[in-house]
């Protein structure tokens, strides 16, 4: 369900798509069930004249059973999700594969800075290639990320990878991804970080190797385009003024639009 | 019976009062009833300006740029400032003040069949501390910077930092704010648990209290044991901002995840602080209307205290990724998930009470009963989140904000008019009007659900929070998605301006509607035995209780009721 | 006793006069606000966060000689309560008053060392062990204080013949204030354990 909304760009992303799917599955077996039966004895013991309510206390097991056995039936689906879950969580949070390559992303109030590491595979080299708000990955590589913050908190966020990370100050963080689509995707900042929290996006496109190589010698030689601001640039599709929705007339086309 | 109980004067409160002044009995009440009436007089002011707030920052969001109207310009700093106060005010300063301290001051010792608290004066100082309070957060808005805007949850270093949060002395009234509101609810605990300890009426032995009390009670005994850290984290967060210590400043040595602890070691037990005096609230009025006796009693009560035991080890769910070892993320995971147990439980066992009932839709009931369907929403949802790795995607989404509106409008807003809907007649005397209560609550439940459903999607496309403009993030700048967005806005304007239809309803019946008999509605609880609104010091004669508060339909007696202080029948 | 306020205050379903229920309540959650307190500080000592060594520059004799002190203090509130149970107001009176006087002399050294300490440049800002040291501490003397005024105010009311169970409540109060300093010491005063 996921995928319908966001693109689906990294090596687990998929793990966590599959995820929602099971939990939903489950939680969506409880919830109709119950609600269900909500709505029918609301139904089918509205008050009728002449028949009195039913009297017992719900505390004779012939009685208790109805909420007993599906609270047993709770805690077997309980240990399927948490089962299912330390899983996928262990693969993206608690390991790290051996890594292709390394980026170093750098938050602050209220912009996005990443060190590339360049051919040589370590930070801190002078064949690092640093940028503001543009981060660039070649498709198919194992990246490490060290995560750090200049002031408060902030969070590394690529909704299409499904990745998130809090950056601490004072802190470097190290987590993992793979990137497995070629494309540009939203990077966002999703820790409130103060008054630019809400400007603090920046651009992530994967690339082929041989474009990768080539973004990378044109910032390296001034003759690069920020992807940043060419998405910030063209694909705000939203129109200007848009006072002209008015709660009565509209709402029906409103409907038609969204579903 | 304890000889203390016996030694009980046996004549009435009533007998030795002059007159009080107006002064002394609406501005310095020490009468419990009053001074609940204070809170939920507060509270639902409070409610108008967090709902105000909300407007105004959803009206940004549908029409970014565009001037809010009866608001003005909601720029990036203002709109931090509306969702940081609204989720504030919406928890302290309106689910806290109505549920516990007013309907828990009202109720509790009517129900329990005493003349007021064990201690009036504390409580009336708990209210002025209370009062105090609210005007300092307010006062926090017009301060030079606005007020404080670094969320609900107040992380440092932003919070503690004047460079970083531009918004220097609202930040520490805020905090200051919190910090009072604190102490006010810990005095107003101990006259609560005290008095529902000690004050019981003879005869009312532990089982036979009705669940709306022992869920006040029990919220509080939460309280009081979570907040101390994050009172001793306040005074350390506002030492921060004013001395200049370091306390959560890596710099000097501090951990910003300390305060994270702090707050989230309160604010997990704190949201079965407010769910539980609801849920008590929906009990009694379940009962009431289906003629039925409530189901597993005591299955209810330790669902409720294995929920407020396990609140305390499932914190850290709200801090998954916030860079706490990875590997104590599978405990948090592991109690989260399994703390829906018990309270799938409680619901199932409010949902086997309907069983065999005789169910009357009036206006309470609708509340009640729609209180079950969008918690078990919100509950279902919270699963997701619980799950740590899904939280690797929903952290800080508009899934979480869904999840928890789920959770926090049945809570707070739809528990609010469930009680006042059903306890108004015995408050003020008078019935309101029916057709306007089924007006406000269709125009309130409908309306809800069409805000708060869609924001799951926008959630599930990766739209992340306190955003004031998605215009940013071109992956989220989609007409489909700001539709949704309008939509959810245009849904709250429609539920807003239904609220008039309640306001209407409240006032004109206060004064206008149909009197009141004592027991408008045939309920068992000590309150509905004693007149409408209540004498001074409750009732005339204190009562003794002879049985539990459901006896609802008993075979063989010809009432379909049984109050709890009608002697037992000579056979 | 009492002939004030409401019947509510004068029932027992539970066999314990609320007054005690209560001081106790308030207790719990004071021991939930010391207690965040100090866990808060032992993590930062455990996790080896600079500046926890400055405990052995606390003086350690004036810290025991406040917890002889108090834990003297403590001994006068109750037999102040002795007195009170038997009747005798005045003796109640004179025995409050000692613990009051214990207060004084507390705050009187805590002023002295907070005093030395400043001047020495060691300000609640020089790092994070001097920043839990006067917040504890700080907190700790607004509690003595607050027990000082209360405790005065009931002993003037006993004397009036009014209210002698509060003796026991405030000296359960005491106690409190006692223990908690009683954690405080050891943290605080001495470096190493």
């Amino acid at each position: 369900m996921i995928e319908y909304f966001v693109e689906n760009a990294s090596s687990f992303a998929g793990d966590i798509d599959n995820l929602f799917l099971v939990i939903t599955l489950i939680i969506g077996f409880w919830f109709f069930l119950t609600f269900g039966i909500l709505v029918y004895f609301i139904v089918k013991f509205r008050r009728k004249d002449g028949v009195k309510a039913k009297y017992f206390a719900g505390e004779k097991h012939s009685e208790t059973k109805w909420t007993h056995y599906p609270h047993y039936a709770v805690i077997a689906m309980d240990v399927v999700i948490i089962a299912v879950n330390i899983m996928v969580w262990v693969n993206i949070k608690q390991t790290l594969p051996p890594r292709d390559n390394l980026v170093r992303v750098i938050g602050q109030q209220w912009t996005w800075s990443f060190i590339h590491a360049g051919p040589d595979g370590e930070l801190d080299t002078p064949d690092d290639v640093a940028t503001v708000n543009d981060l660039h990955l070649k498709l198919g590589d194992t990246y490490h990320f060290e995560l750090q913050s200049r002031d408060v908190l902030h969070n590394f966020a690529v909704p299409a990878f499904r990745l998130r990370q809090d950056a601490v100050p004072g802190r470097t963080i190290s987590g993992w991804f793979k990137p497995t689509k070629t494309g540009t995707y939203d990077l966002q900042c999703a820790e409130m970080c103060g008054y630019g929290h809400g400007i603090m996006g920046a651009a992530v496109t994967v690339h082929s190797a041989e474009s990768y190589e080539t973004t990378m010698a044109q910032i390296q030689n001034g003759t690069y385009e920020s992807h940043y601001q060419k998405r910030m640039g063209t694909k705000t599709s939203l129109p200007s003024n848009t006072s002209q929705v008015d709660e009565e007339g509209s709402f029906a086309v409103l409907l038609a639009s969204i579903f | 019976m304890s000889q203390a109980a016996a030694a009980v004067q046996t004549d009435t409160h009533a007998e030795h009062h002059e007159e009080l002044s107006f002064l002394y009995k609406y501005i310095l009440p020490v009468d419990h009833k009053i001074i609940g009436m204070q809170y939920i007089f507060t509270g639902m002011i409070m409610a108008i300006i967090g709902g105000y707030f909300a407007y105004a920052f959803r009206m940004q969001l549908a029409f970014p740029g565009e001037l809010v109207p009866l608001y003005g310009l909601v720029g990036p700093g203002e709109y931090n400032m509306l969702v940081t106060n609204h989720g504030t005010i919406m928890i302290f300063w309106v689910a806290m003040p109505v549920l516990i301290a007013g309907f828990g001051n009202y109720l509790i010792p009517l129900m329990i069949g005493c003349d007021d608290m064990v201690f009036p004066r504390l409580n009336r100082l708990s209210y002025q501390i209370f009062l105090v309070s609210a005007l300092v957060l307010i006062a926090s808005f017009f301060v030079r910077g606005g007020g404080f805007g670094g969320a609900w949850t107040s992380y440092p270093p932003l919070s503690s930092v004047a460079e970083y949060s531009l918004t220097d002395w609202g930040a520490s009234l805020w905090i200051l704010a919190v910090a009072l509101e604190f102490v006010s609810f810990l005095l107003g605990g101990i006259n609560f648990v005290t008095t529902s300890m000690n004050a019981r009426a003879p005869g009312m032995k532990m089982l036979d209290i009705p669940i709306a009390v022992w869920f006040i009670v029990v919220a509080v005994i939460l309280f009081m044991a979570s907040v101390g850290p994050l009172v001793a984290g306040a005074v350390m967060l506002f030492m921060d901002q004013r001395i200049g210590t370091t306390f959560f400043l890596p710099s000097g040595g501090g951990d910003p995840l300390l305060w994270q602890h702090l707050f989230w070691f309160f604010g997990h037990p704190e949201v079965y602080v407010v769910l539980l005096p609801t849920l008590g609230i929906v009990a009694e009025i379940i009962t009431v209307f289906s003629r039925k006796k409530l189901f597993g009693y005591r299955t209810v009560l330790y669902t409720a205290f294995a929920t407020g035991g396990l609140s305390f080890v499932v914190w850290a769910h709200h801090q998954f990724i916030a860079g706490i070892d990875p590997r104590m993320a599978n405990v948090f995971t592991v109690t989260t998930v399994l703390i829906s147990i018990p309270l799938a439980e409680m619901m199932f066992s409010y949902i086997a009470t309907l069983y065999g009932g005789s169910i009357e839709l009036k206006t309470p009931m609708l509340w009640a009963l729609s209180f079950i369907a969008a918690f078990l929403i919100g509950g279902v949802t919270g699963i997701y989140l619980g799950a740590s790795a899904m939280d690797v995607y929903f952290h800080d989404s508009y899934f979480v904000l869904a999840h928890f509106h789920y959770t926090f409008f049945p809570i707070t807003i739809i528990g609010m008019f469930a009680a006042l809907t059903y306890w108004f007649p015995k408050m003020f005397g008078r019935m309101m009007n029916e057709t306007l209560g089924k007006i406000h609550f269709w125009g309130t439940f409908i309306p809800f659900n069409c805000i708060f459903l869609p924001l799951f999607f926008l959630g599930l496309a990766g739209q992340h929070r306190r955003i004031y403009n998605y215009e940013h993030f071109p992956d989220l700048a989609t007409q489909e998605l700001q539709n949704i967005r309008i939509f959810a806005t245009v849904s709250l304007v429609v539920m807003l301006i239904f609220q008039l239809v309640f306001i209407y309803n409240f006032f004109v019946s206060m004064f206008k509607g149909k009197k009141a008999p004592n027991n408008p509605w045939n309920a068992n609880t000590l309150e509905w035995t004693i007149p409408s609104p209540p004498q001074h010091g409750n009732f005339k004669d204190l009562p003794t209780v002879y049985r539990g508060p459901y006896e609802y339909s008993v075979p063989g007696r010809e009432k379909d009721y049984w109050p709890q202080n009608e002697p037992p029948e000579e056979n | 006793m009492s002939m004030h306020g409401p019947i509510a205050t004068h029932r027992s379903a539970t066999g314990v006069p609320s007054g005690r229920l209560a001081i106790w309540w308030l207790l719990a959650s004071e021991i939930f606000i010391f207690g965040g307190l100090v866990t808060c500080f032992v993590l930062f000592k455990l996790n080896g966060t600079p500046g926890f060594e400055d405990a052995s520059l606390t003086s350690t004799a004036a810290g025991a000689i406040n917890t002889f002190v108090l834990l003297t203090s403590s001994l006068s509130i109750v037999l102040a309560h002795a007195a009170i149970e038997k009747g005798d107001r005045v003796k109640s009176f004179r025995y409050i008053w000692y613990t009051i006087g214990g207060g004084v002399v507390f705050l009187g050294i805590k002023t002295y060392e907070y005093t030395g300490k400043i001047i020495h440049g060691h300000v609640i800002t020089e790092n994070l062990f001097w920043s839990f040291y006067y917040t504890m501490t700080g907190l700790h003397a607004l509690h003595v204080i607050g027990g000082m005024v209360i405790m005065a105010l009931i002993s003037f009311d006993i004397r009036k013949g009014h209210n002698y169970q509060r003796v026991e409540l405030i000296g359960i109060y005491w106690h409190f204030v006692d223990l908690v300093w009683i954690f405080l010491f050891p943290l605080l005063y001495i470096a190493n354990f």
